[in-house]
């Protein structure tokens, strides 16, 4: 048996074998180690006066610096990486989610003390100090968004209609991309815009309810374009096919085909489209301006709008401040609670009004 | 023996119904519109700017000539945009990692949900948390980076004591376009081959050697893209700044000082309301200034994006 060479011993390191055993850390040490990092890092800016933002800084460094030094000794270098990458993406989602959390917090706390039915009943008309509320200021969001909503959706609809079922070549592809490009247009440039567009039939200094109107139609159109482009072009083709095999003319297939099979991702659409313009505040800051009391002629002069009015509570809060900067706060928390409101209306309407499977 | 006289029925001429033309012609007509409103912000801003643009300098707000009132406001849009994807972009591609690679299946459905309505709060609550919580927040790190991190430019001091600078800006825009570039982000990975992916794992790669190798290169331009869209947001963002800056000053590159330029779309919302005659004109040219950079960033963006499209053989 001395001819035969013996397997060499593995090397004290055990990493210049060819032949070596897996050896893993426990299932949550990783996150046992982390912990203990944040810990320490606790700790650490206790010594210097306790801080949240020090405790966060100190325990994400240090939890991924033990996880990576532990894994490394452990289980080698190329599992130490996947563990530091894992380590730090995570973290990064955290620290992430740091900002979102503390904004719905700090909306709530500050919006909630004034949310009460004065806020609802009331506008600002003769109001100096405590008391008043948004009253004019929601009208007249629900009036100008009810407007921009029937001005965006035919001419959105009927253009996705268009990409979809009947365009072709060269204008199909320039819709497309200005459709894409308008996206990106700046909502004081839309809100500019309507300006300039007005202030050359009715003269400098023009604020009416329809121009902001105007405006977040710019921003919708698009919205809607892309939307209901998406979900139009999910309707299959074998559904269309059938129809005209029947004799059934084009228009009728898109209208009794097409958007009844497509209405929930229509709505929902539209919905999303609706929640993104409610919140615009700087068109409307240009076109429509403020006003303390109530005006529900969109055609007459300046309107309330519930982003501006927030946004002027806030700067201009008057005398004494805190009442003002109170109004403003739950303002926000009603914006928000809209949006979330419609978010949530787009949910149920993708899920209501789906097409039925299984037929 | 009665033959039958009537001849077989014509073939159906595909006629044009009344119904038809009338619906083709109104929805090519919408799409015509879509076009013509584009051609009408440039139309419309181009002749209400026109006035600012040929005017003497010395009627111009301030008495300074066009551009060097536009100048400082250009150099202060850029800046905060900067900032916002500088931070943006690493944050967002790790959100969009964690969300489709990370993150249990269950759990990464909620989370695509959440960011999703992130991106649908309004940008003035962004601003009213920037100025009520981010800036207070911020002013002992301000103090602290003044005192040691002086050497560096940006960090030059004297600190703002109100927390309002160019650095709380763009990291309030950072926060408000990250759902934007992890949205996008997101798709693109998830979009990622399988077969890649499992080709990778099957030869025994980790899971980031597996991400690095099928996952980022397949993913990159529709980052870019992404981070480009981000950009073109950050740069029109208007509200979230007018609230936060104090802009006052011109250009410095000093990001946490009291004095900071302001920027394009900021100052047209601050001064608009109170502006007459030829001031109007001159904010609505500020206006196209920055409709003109915004259009050329989305327009490269889109084309980013696009040759993305344009290669991906794998479906």
């Amino acid at each position: 048996m001395s001819t035969q060479t013996p397997l060499a011993p593995a090397p004290a390191g055990a990493n210049a074998g060819p032949v070596r055993t897996q050896r893993r850390l426990p299932r949550f040490a990783a996150t046992g180690l982390y912990l203990a990092g944040v810990v320490v890092g606790a700790l650490l800016s206790a010594l210097t006066g306790f801080s949240i933002t020090l405790t966060v800084i100190y325990g994400a460094i240090l939890g991924t610096l033990a996880v990576y030094l532990v894994s490394r000794s452990v289980e080698g270098r190329r599992k130490s990486t996947d563990r530091l990458v894992t380590t730090v993406v995570t973290s990064a989602f955290v620290l992430a989610m740091v900002p979102l959390v503390s904004l719905i917090w700090t909306v709530l706390e500050n919006g909630l003390p004034r949310l009460d039915s004065t806020f609802f009943n009331s506008s600002m008309l003769g109001v100096v100090g405590e008391g008043g509320g948004a009253y004019h200021a929601i009208l007249g969001t629900v009036i100008i968004t009810a407007l921009t909503t029937v001005i965006s959706v035919p001419i959105g609809l009927l253009t996705a209609i268009y990409l979809v079922e009947y365009g072709t070549g060269r204008l199909k592809k320039a819709i497309t991309f200005f459709v894409d490009v308008m996206t990106g247009i700046p909502s004081i440039v839309a809100g500019l815009f309507a300006y300039a567009l007005f202030a050359l039939f009715f003269g400098g200094g023009v604020r009416l309810g329809i121009m902001g109107a105007v405006a977040l139609s710019v921003l919708m159109i698009p919205v809607v374009v892309r939307s209901a482009e998406e979900v139009l072009k999910l309707v299959p083709n074998e559904l269309r096919e059938a129809a005209y095999a029947l004799g059934v003319p084009k228009w009728r297939t898109i209208l009794k085909i097409v958007i009844p099979t497509s209405i929930a991702g229509l709505g929902t659409g539209i919905t999303l489209a609706v929640a993104r313009v409610i919140g615009e505040t700087a068109p409307l800051l240009v076109t429509v301006g403020i006003l303390t009391g109530t005006n529900l002629d969109p055609f007459d002069g300046r309107m309330a709008t519930l982003p501006v009015y927030a946004f002027y509570q806030l700067t201009q809060p008057g005398v004494p401040a805190e009442f003002g900067i109170e109004r403003a706060w739950t303002a926000a928390l009603v914006l928000i609670m809209l949006v979330m409101a419609l978010n949530v209306v787009a949910r149920l309407i993708s899920r209501l009004f789906a097409p039925k499977t299984g037929r | 023996m009665t033959i039958t006289t009537s001849a077989p029925p014509a073939p159906p001429q595909p006629k044009r119904r009344v119904g038809d033309r009338l619906f083709a012609g109104s929805a090519t007509g919408a799409g015509i519109v879509i076009l013509l409103v584009l051609a009408g912000v440039a139309v419309f801003l181009v002749s209400e700017a026109l006035p600012a643009l040929t005017a003497d300098a010395a009627d111009l707000p301030d008495g300074k000539s066009l551009a060097s009132y536009v100048g400082p406001l250009i150099f202060g849009t850029l800046m905060a945009a900067v900032i916002a994807l500088v931070v943006a972009t690493p944050l967002a591609v790790a959100i969009a990692l964690y969300i489709t690679h990370y993150a249990p299946k269950r759990l990464a459905a909620a989370m695509g949900y959440v960011m999703d309505l992130l991106a649908a709060i309004p940008s003035v609550v962004y601003g009213f948390w920037g100025i009520a919580t981010l800036a207070p927040a911020l002013v002992p790190f301000y103090g602290w980076a003044a005192e040691h991190l002086s050497f560096i430019p940006l960090f030059a001091g004297p600190a703002s004591v109100t927390g309002r600078t160019m650095l709380t800006v763009g990291l309030v825009l950072g926060v408000m376009i990250l759902p934007i570039i992890s949205a996008i982000s997101r798709e693109v990975f998830s979009q990622a081959p399988a077969l890649h992916r499992e080709a990778a794992l099957a030869l025994g790669a980790t899971r980031w050697e597996m991400i690095r190798m099928a996952v980022l290169p397949y993913g990159k331009s529709g980052v870019i893209g992404g981070a480009m869209l981000g950009l073109g947001r950050a740069l029109g963002e208007t509200l979230a700044v007018a609230i936060i800056l104090s802009g006052s000053g011109g250009v410095t590159f000093n990001l946490i000082g009291s004095s900071n330029p302001s920027t394009i779309a900021a100052n047209i919302a601050l001064q608009f309301p109170e502006s007459t005659g030829l001031a109007v004109n001159t904010l609505i040219a500020s206006g196209l200034a920055l409709f003109v950079i915004t259009l050329a960033v989305n327009m490269l963006a889109r084309w980013v994006v696009n040759r993305r499209a344009d290669f991906s053989g794998a479906n």
